[in-house]
């Protein structure tokens, strides 16, 4: 069965791996969040030709597994001179994956704001700015927090790809302990340990976020 | 940019081979997944609570664990804890079915509760009998919420096949990487081509499905 001992001993080697996979998880999240309000805008908005721009990119990272951009970017993208670090490459890769899911969130929110709100925004006389940000903004936004929630748990999941990058992440740590010492048994059960621990909280959460909109939009 | 290594031998043919693996594991994954997983999302639909805090777990711990993670604790732990020697190909089929059934289950039983009590209550008053009810009134409307939802577990499943290669299946990538090593003096920037083809190659796997569960979508919509 399991040895305590050793886990103890593998402790401080999981909280480092830890670290890595949620610094470099949470910064690709905020990059995507970033990315998606911006894309959601440019479609929501219609700004020509950045539109079309938009669409490509939602197209092709939304059907195209992590592991395969992140080799692209970090194996392929260096031979035409575009030199970057493992851990860089895992934000950019996790931002602009997320950036898709994020965008499309976002404007699904957007969309489904009744006519009627703007027409009875406009009719009392609010500016087109005061339009978007007082009525349409907000409610967009809550419509769209479950599927942002849902978003930010598939992007920390994703992290788990990581270790192909040779970033020193939690898989590449279970696997670098399992290949030392065959411990195989007590790595994998930090493993999983690690990983509820980072995606529980978040899990539940967003699960509360869920039942509040809900609350919110439709009083059950 | 290295693209006259994919012109080279077969090295493109193997590319497509290596990506027909990844589908491979898909097709059969999905399809696992999609009767296990309506079957599942029925049964989950009871009021009992044993069923349900059961399948709320197994909801939970798919909803949470990495499919990478499953996948070692498969590949790894069985063969430490079980003392079998489980192939890399069935250990994957087996995981990526454990994660969609529960994918399926969720969206069936979705699909399912957002069909209106008032639905039921109509057909009673009809005089619908209760098979009556199922097979002409719910059945239809839960079959043209599923499907789309369906065609889109098919992409993120080939997407997640992607995975394999971290326990040593040869798929695309592997290939990819092979074809890259052993062109390493005569086309040293091969990485470039070869990578940005199997992003493109699983690009078009992927979107006719997104595609067609986009226009599924729309056409059933009401």
């Amino acid at each position: 069965m399991m040895d305590f001992e050793i886990i103890n001993s593998y402790i401080p080697r999981f909280l480092e791996a830890f670290r890595l996979t949620i610094t470099i998880g949470w910064l690709g999240i905020a990059l995507a969040f970033v990315v998606g309000i911006v894309v959601a805008f440019v479609q929501h908005f219609h700004v020509p030709v950045l539109t079309a721009i938009a669409k490509v990119y939602i197209e092709l990272f939304r059907n195209t597994p992590l592991l395969v951009q992140l080799f692209f970017i970090y194996f392929g993208l260096p031979k035409i001179g575009f030199q970057i670090s493992a851990e860089v490459c895992g934000v950019v890769g996790l931002g602009l994956l997320g950036g898709s899911y994020m965008a499309e969130s976002i404007r699904s929110g957007l969309e489904a704001i009744p006519p009627s709100q703007t027409e009875s925004a406009v009719s009392l006389g609010m500016t087109k700015p005061q339009l978007f940000w007082n009525v349409i903004l907000p409610q967009a936004f809550t419509i769209s927090l479950p599927a942002i929630m849902a978003n930010v748990i598939f992007l920390l999941k994703e992290t788990s790809v990581f270790s192909a990058i040779s970033l020193m992440d939690l898989m590449f740590t279970a696997k670098d302990l399992i290949g030392l010492y065959y411990n195989t048994t007590e790595c994998l059960f930090m493993l999983v340990v690690s990983y509820t621990i980072m995606l529980l909280p978040v899990s539940l959460v967003g699960r509360l976020a869920e039942k509040k909109v809900r609350y919110r939009m439709f009083g059950d | 940019m290295g693209f006259e290594v994919l012109l080279k031998g077969q090295n493109m043919a193997r590319l497509i081979e290596g990506l027909g693996v990844a589908l491979r594991i898909s097709a059969i994954s999905v399809s696992v997944s999609i009767f296990l997983g309506i079957v599942l999302g029925v049964v989950m639909t009871s009021k009992n609570p044993v069923v349900r805090f059961v399948s709320a777990v197994y909801l939970e711990i798919v909803r949470i664990m990495p499919q990478m993670v499953l996948l070692f604790l498969v590949f790894f732990g069985a063969t430490k804890a079980l003392g079998l020697r489980i192939e890399a190909e069935f250990a994957s089929i087996l995981v990526f079915s454990f994660w969609g059934t529960a994918e399926m289950a969720d969206l069936v039983r979705g699909a399912v509760k957002s069909i209106p009590v008032i639905q039921y209550e109509s057909s009673e008053a009809l005089g619908l009998s209760r098979l009556q009810t199922y097979v002409y009134v719910i059945l239809p409307q839960v079959v043209r919420r599923l499907i789309p939802l369906s065609i889109n577990l098919i992409t993120r499943m080939i997407k997640t096949t992607s995975l394999v290669m971290m326990i040593g299946i040869v798929e695309v990538l592997k290939v990819g990487q092979q074809i890259i090593e052993a062109n390493r003096k005569s086309s040293p920037n091969a990485a470039f081509a070869v990578f940005a083809t199997i992003f493109v190659l699983y690009f078009f796997a992927c979107w006719p499905f997104s595609c067609l569960s986009k226009y599924l979508e729309k056409k059933w919509e009401n």
